[in-house]
């Protein structure tokens, strides 16, 4: 197995060729924040907080901004997780998610175990500096068993990854574009019409918002579950099936 | 008539409540002259818009507990056990009766602490230092400085109530524990307990309460009985199957009841999903606040209190041993049904003592720690009323949600609305009483203010914990020209 090695905010690190930054930088217990990535599921650097600052790579000097999710480490990168510029990014990012959509966390079927709310904590966002949308969006409960609110939606996909690449049903994908973009169910159906759901609800144990619930869920009730899809994938991997 | 509907009426008589004229907050009280200059009548502004029952379309019916709690930090309960009550209609279910009781048991705990606020904080220091003592003063650090013991009695009695609701619910303010179908959690005998603890100094600071203001009543509330909302009206409010006094739906209520001044029956047994059929709202353009009414009689006649005063006057009795000597007491004191609006105080330290009582009971039951607390079903029914006793009063939840479970539909008559024709009257009263000549005087901002307060309106709650009600009083002759007007924040 080849070894490159990096610094990451000046700390040696040596990671087998092939490891992404953000895999790097947690084998070396520096935490780098995430929402769009989940272990188990391909990774789309869709949300951008994980970008990172990156010298080095490919001979350049000057630091780009690269999503740690994505970018392979390489033989003398030098990287930089928490500079302010890459702390304003990141407040920025949540602020623009949280004003982009109605997030109203008081009465949030995840409130208190909501990854956006958590990061909102994580980055400092006490309040937003940007005017809030308040999109008109929907509520569709046809499923028989779970809900999905657009309002809470912050297009990660993680449901559509997990839907596609682990359950194989393939029910959720990304309609439409630009302000109008969502999630969308089979061909834009209410989700109970749709025909290859398996009611499965790998979609709403990743969910990191309160976007999809189980519909008996109330204020506060919500809890996800990634740990399910991940013990899943490893034992499909492994083939290691008992407990 | 309304001069702002008056065709006849020169422009200057008009009176606008401008958007830009909303104080938040604060009560807008104008008063109108005849032409011989006494006081015509006194209207109570309601210029607050809040709009819940618009943005709660198109929201699952599950978060209608969430969403609605957040109508008030005094009384959250009212509304999450109402919510919860319309959600379990919508379930079709029959919630576990531990659950039920669990339930009932907050909402005790709810309206001890609401009327402990009401009487120790907010009302008291009226009665205490005097209508007419230094502003600055009246309030509840005044109280602190005047009589220490008393205010850390109504402190502790309100925390003994906030206690209870967050052993149950996980927090004292919008605890979302309540939901569609019964509780999210049962209460430990452990934490039942605990509860057990606080009754003893609980029941000696209601006893305290009681007779302190009985004694003041009997040496020198004289004419605040006879001037501050004395008039004769309908009582509205939930009783028993068994006619004694009841907080909760549930399998021992018995429905609404109303009933008149003289102590006749106009209705008993009234199912809340009826509600529509006996009760009707007008609208006046001054005030964002409507007037419910009993539909029959129309808006003058039908005209009705709810709250403390109403539920002590519907019941037979109370069911529980000290309360019901209370009771008897204030029957002696202001005849079977008491009319005297300034006695809401009085009833409110008497449903203390009921709650007391019951929360004792209550916590005797071993049913009350059984674990099976909900009960789960999908939607079953398209539109339901729920209906509780909140602390001011009798509030009714009203959905109507699509065959998913979406509101389509939500109406809320809340227990401040079906005072509101009542809380007119007693401040026309008091300034017809109190109005010198054509001089808004402190003297008389102080009564009007204490007239509402009466009542315990949400208003004087949500803005006037530390300190006196901010108030806009506008006096106008009868040619609709404004004499004076007096402001305080």
């Amino acid at each position: 197995m080849s070894v490159c090695t990096l610094q990451i905010n000046e700390r040696d690190v040596a990671v087998p060729t092939g490891t992404t930054l953000l895999e790097a930088a947690r084998q070396a217990s520096i935490p780098i924040p995430t929402l769009c990535f989940l272990e188990g599921l391909s990774a789309v650097a869709a949300c951008r907080l994980c970008l990172v600052e990156v010298r080095g790579a490919d001979g350049r000097e000057e630091p780009r901004l690269l999503a740690a999710c994505v970018t392979t480490a390489a033989e003398g990168m030098r990287v930089q997780t928490h500079t302010p510029r890459l702390q304003d990014i990141r407040r920025t990012v949540i602020e623009l998610l949280f004003t982009e959509g109605n997030h109203v966390c008081a009465i949030c079927v995840a409130n208190g175990h909501c990854e956006l709310q958590n990061l909102a904590v994580e980055v400092g966002m006490d309040h937003s500096r940007l005017p809030y949308r308040f999109p008109e969006r929907h509520v569709d409960l046809s499923h028989a068993q779970f809900g999905l609110d657009h309002n809470r939606c912050i297009l990660c996909t993680r449901c559509v990854r997990v839907c596609d690449e682990v359950e194989g049903a393939h029910v959720w994908d990304v309609g439409w574009r630009g302000e109008h973009c969502q999630i969308i169910s089979g061909l834009g159906e209410p989700w109970g019409a749709v025909e290859a759901c398996t009611h499965c609800g790998k979609c709403v144990d990743v969910c990191p918002t309160g976007a999809l619930f189980h519909k008996a869920d109330t204020s506060e009730e919500k809890h996800s579950h990634p740990e399910r899809l991940q013990a899943l994938v490893h034992a499909r991997s492994h083939q290691e099936w008992s407990p | 008539m309304d001069p702002a509907t008056d065709a006849n009426q020169p422009t200057r008589r008009t009176i606008t409540i401008d958007p830009v004229t909303r104080i938040e907050g604060h009560a807008k009280i104008s008063i109108h002259l005849d032409a011989a200059g006494a006081v015509d009548t006194a209207r109570f502004h309601v210029t607050e818009y809040r709009g819940f029952e618009k943005f709660c379309e198109g929201r699952p019916f599950t978060e209608m507990a969430g969403i609605t709690a957040r109508i008030c930090g005094i009384c959250p309960v009212s509304h999450l056990l109402a919510a919860a009550a319309t959600g379990d209609k919508i379930l079709a279910v029959q919630i576990p009766p531990a659950a039920e009781k669990l339930r009932r048991l907050m909402n005790l705990a709810q309206i001890t602490q609401s009327h402990a606020l009401s009487f120790f904080h907010l009302s008291s220091p009226d009665f205490l230092l005097g209508w007419d003592s230094d502003p600055e003063k009246r309030n509840i650090f005044g109280l602190i400085a005047a009589n220490p013991e008393l205010a850390r009695s109504g402190i502790r009695l309100r925390q003994f109530g906030q206690g209870v609701i967050e052993a149950l619910g996980g927090r004292k303010i919008h605890a979302a524990w309540a939901v569609p179908g019964g509780v999210r959690s049962p209460l430990s005998p452990e934490t039942r307990d605990q509860i057990r603890q606080g009754l003893p100094e609980a029941f000696a600071i209601a006893e305290q309460g009681l007779t302190l203001f009985k004694h003041l009543l009997d040496h020198q509330l004289g004419e605040e009985l006879e001037v501050f909302g004395q008039f004769p009206s309908l009582f509205m409010g939930l009783v028993s199957r068994d006619g004694t006094w009841e907080h909760s739906s549930g399998r021992n209520c018995g429905g609404i009841r109303v009933m008149a001044s003289d102590g006749a029956l106009v209705a008993d047994g009234l199912k809340e999903d009826d509600y529509a059929s006996f009760l009707a709202e007008a609208v006046e353009p001054w005030s964002y606040l409507k007037f419910p009414y009993i539909k029959a009689l129309g808006p003058e006649a039908g005209s009705y209190r709810v709250g403390p005063l109403a539920r002590l006057n519907l019941c037979e009795r109370i069911g529980t041993e000290r309360a019901d000597r209370e009771l008897l007491e204030l029957r002696q004191r202001g005849g079977r049904v008491v009319t005297a609006s300034f006695l809401y105080h009085l009833a409110r330290l008497i449903e203390i003592l009921a709650c007391l009582e019951q929360m004792e009971q209550l916590l005797d039951d071993p049913e009350l720690t059984a674990t099976h607390v909900r009960a789960r079903a999908s939607v079953n029914c398209h539109e339901a009323v729920g209906v509780s006793e909140a602390p001011r009063g009798t509030l009714l939840h009203h959905y109507r949600v699509d065959a998913n479970g979406l509101i389509e539909r939500v109406n809320l008559i809340i227990a401040t609305g079906q005072n509101n024709g009542a809380m007119n009257r007693t401040i026309t009263q008091i300034a017809r009483h109190y109005l010198d000549g054509q001089h808004l005087s402190e003297a008389l901002l102080n009564r009007v203010e204490a007239g509402i307060r009466c009542f315990d309106p949400c208003l004087s709650c949500s803005t006037h914990a530390a300190g006196q009600m901010p108030l806009q009083v506008q006096l106008f002759s009868a040619d609709g020209e404004l004499l004076q007007q007096r402001r305080r924040d």
